[in-house]
């Protein structure tokens, strides 16, 4: 057994967490830049990488394919193509990450919006050759209808530009005043060549030019912990903790996980949607009480006063409270490949911890998420598309605008037949 | 009390919060959840997550353990006594009464793990249960890389990788028909790294052979097999005496040690941290059938 010690043996200094999306296809070097990172941060194991080197070498291929790393089914492999979202796990002594793997061709816009829905960060290639293209302005458009907050743009294969400084300013130009006309609250810009491991992990001597950090200086660093909403307290209650059992009588907690917000004992609360107030008394964990619950914190509140309370519900301050609304205005990004959206169409819907039936009462427009043009004349959503739809729901939901949270912000639309998720949405307006 | 420093959550912080909020969510929404706890350290962290969910209560469901008949001996006994003390119902599928019965024939290969799965099936359909708490991670192995956190699967219980569930926030959709159900894993973003770290934050005992101890084994495919009442070395195979741990624990016909001196946690944690195999290729045997055997399992009902 080898003694050498690549991460800390121990919670020393503990590591926080950074979630981030790529998108990109084989040919912006995705996949050669997930395989470096996690080669040079030393996550890749010698078994996977004898088995990607032997199927590599069995397919003729003539490099090692990294991509077989990510490639994980038998569909995809036998292929090329990449189908869906992969995980993917490396930690520094800094930081764990985690990574969802998107693939980028439009067809997988699906993919791309589910992978940014939960991303701290998202990491879009482009290839220092070919410039911007169509689909590096689609994934920016998507990550900022997803609010990822801190976007990298990876301008890929500088080695096969001679390392210009030009065309690196070109295409970072560019993107910049792309992304001005989207809500792209942090960009920063890397040239990189994922192959050679140029500015990967450590600067390059390549690109003296270049001032600012490596890529994985950037992940390690970027600050992060301000993205969390710590001004609206948002609590929806998940489920209600009744003991029954003769050692604990007359205990009623509820559990859930704070969506935003700091929760302390003594805070006057009021509950949705029956509006009634109290006062919080505890808030506990099984490890014991807490002084203070914030995101994204798993906790069990208590309150002083006895209150009709269930699963779907939720506490927030009487002063700050998101909206108690069945008139929904939000950009729906449509995942189903038999059945469109249509006006009159009837679903149900999962926000946070509510389930409710909704009715879609008008399509106000499509959106070419290439061009950002509105097409109004549109009267469905296929698979793929994007647009700005009004609903109806059967019972109120307890909803905050989008781009203030994430969390009481988005809702997944289900088919009541099929029972699959059909519909991303993210509410623009609640009435 | 505990004060926060700045709001900081610690990444084994985090990932306890979600595991927590996953099992928060089955028990919610689902009529019969059950946990699979095969006394591996996955299943074991499971178990003390859902501890944590929902204190002070009792875990609100039972644990199933899928018997193959090649137990290890330690971990039946830890088994029965974790079970034991936080007062659960155990359901056993037990592999030996499905061949007794008919329900499942001997495989070629003396192996039992391709046929758990009807077993598995079977006591599913026996007792109604419609969602399936499992250990599995996502860093374990590629097929398990693309599979959801609720992973839907069809009344025959199996796994269309293709036609999975879009995963969004954290909203994870458990709509089901009768006879279908849910695989629920809340481990999902957990390494193996991380799995340990936990362990010994939380001072979770394991099963003995998790840690480095000397047994009589012997070497096949790199691998390092326990000589037991289940594995019998081949001709030319030599017996001799080896430290050794577990890094997983499976069906003891098919799961193989690894030489160690690890013997306690924080050394377990800096033999993982330094180990350039992953645990699946260093100690399975039934992974190493084909390059997508997990798939093919896991599209027949595997866990």
């Amino acid at each position: 057994m080898t003694t050498e010690i690549v991460a800390p043996p121990a919670e020393a200094r503990p590591m926080d967490l950074l979630r981030f999306a790529t998108a990109g296809s084989v040919d912006d070097g995705k996949s050669t830049l997930i395989g470096r990172l996690l080669y040079d941060t030393k996550s890749l194991f010698t078994d996977q990488l004898a088995a990607v080197e032997a199927v590599s070498a069995a397919r003729g291929d003539e490099y090692t394919n990294l991509a077989l790393l990510t490639d994980g089914l038998r569909a995809e492999r036998e292929q090329g193509i990449t189908i869906d979202v992969a995980y993917r796990y490396f930690a520094t002594p800094r930081r764990k990450f985690i990574i969802a793997d998107t693939p980028g061709h439009i067809q997988y816009t699906r993919n791309m919006v589910t992978g940014a829905s939960t991303a701290d960060l998202a990491l879009i290639l482009v290839d220092a050759r070919k410039g911007l293209v169509e689909q590096s302005r689609r994934h920016a458009f998507l990550c900022s209808l997803l609010r990822v907050p801190h976007l990298v743009l990876c301008v890929n294969k500088m080695d096969l530009v001679d390392w210009s400084q030009e065309v690196y300013e070109r295409i970072a130009d560019e993107f910049t005043a792309f992304a001005a006309k989207l809500d792209v609250p942090d960009l920063t810009v890397v040239p990189i060549s994922a192959l050679r491991g140029d500015n990967i992990v450590a600067r390059s001597e390549n690109m003296p030019w270049y001032e600012g950090p490596s890529l994985l200086h950037h992940l390690e660093r970027v600050h992060i912990a301000s993205d969390r909403n710590l001004v609206d307290v948002r609590f929806p209650v998940q489920y209600v903790i009744r003991p029954q059992s003769t050692t604990v009588t007359d205990y009623r907690g509820y559990a859930g996980q704070v969506a935003s917000g700091v929760l302390k004992p003594g805070d006057e609360v009021m509950v949705l949607p029956s509006g009634f107030t109290s006062r919080i008394a505890a808030v506990e964990t099984a490890d014991g009480p807490v002084a203070e619950a914030f995101p994204p914190m798993s906790v069990t509140v208590r309150l002083a006063d006895e209150i009709d309370i269930s699963r779907g519900d939720l506490i927030c301050r009487p002063n700050n409270a998101p909206a108690v609304a069945q008139d929904i205005e939000a950009m729906v990004c449509w995942m189903d490949e038999t059945t469109p959206l249509r006006v009159g169409g009837r679903y149900a819907i999962k926000h946070t911890t509510r389930s409710a039936r909704a009715i879609v009462r008008g399509l106000h427009y499509r959106l070419d998420i290439n061009s950002l043009h509105r097409d109004e004349s549109a009267d469905e959503l296929r698979l793929n598309e994007i647009g700005r739809v009004r609903l109806r729901t059967t019972v109120p939901l307890l909803a905050d605008e989008y781009r203030r949270n994430r969390t009481t912000g988005g809702f997944v639309i289900i088919d009541e037949t099929t029972n699959r998720t059909v519909g991303a949405a993210m509410i623009v307006e609640a009435a | 009390m505990t004060t926060p420093a700045a709001y900081r959550v610690s990444h084994l912080d985090a990932l306890e919060a979600e595991s927590v909020f996953v099992m928060r969510e089955v028990v919610a929404e689902m009529e019969r959840p059950v946990l699979l706890f095969s006394g591996g350290k996955d299943s074991i962290v499971m178990l003390r997550l859902a501890q944590k969910a929902f204190a002070p209560a009792n875990i609100p469901f039972p644990v199933m353990h899928v018997d193959t008949g090649h137990n290890f001996p330690e971990v039946l006994e830890y088994r029965d006594q974790r079970v034991a003390e936080l007062g659960l119902q155990l359901v056993v599928a037990s592999v030996p009464e499905a061949l007794a019965s008919g329900l499942v024939r001997e495989s070629g290969d003396g192996m039992r793990n391709r046929i758990q799965t009807p077993v598995l099936l079977d006591a599913v359909e026996k007792h109604r249960f419609d969602a399936l708490f499992g250990g599995a991670r996502r860093d374990e192995e590629k097929a398990r890389a693309k599979e959801r956190v609720f992973s839907f699967r069809d009344e025959f219980g199996q796994w269309d990788p293709k036609n999975q569930r879009p995963e969004l926030w954290s909203l994870y959709n458990g709509r089901h028909h009768p006879g279908e159900s849910i695989r629920v894993f809340p481990l999902s973003n957990w390494t193996e790294l991380d799995v340990w770290h936990y362990i010994a934050r939380e001072r979770i005992p394991l099963p003995s052979i998790y840690y480095a101890h000397e047994r009589e084994v012997i070497e096949r495919d790199g691998m390092f097999y326990a000589v037991n009442e289940f594995f019998r070395p081949r001709a030319g195979e030599e017996r001799f005496k080896a430290q050794v741990r577990y890094r997983t624990v499976g069906d003891a016909s098919c799961t193989a040690a690894v030489r160690s001196d690890a013997d306690t946690v924080e050394k377990v944690i800096e033999e993982v941290a330094a180990t350039r195999i992953t645990e699946r290729g260093a100690t399975r045997g039934d992974d190493r059938v084909s390059e997508a055997a997990m798939e093919d399992r896991k599209r027949e009902g595997y866990f």
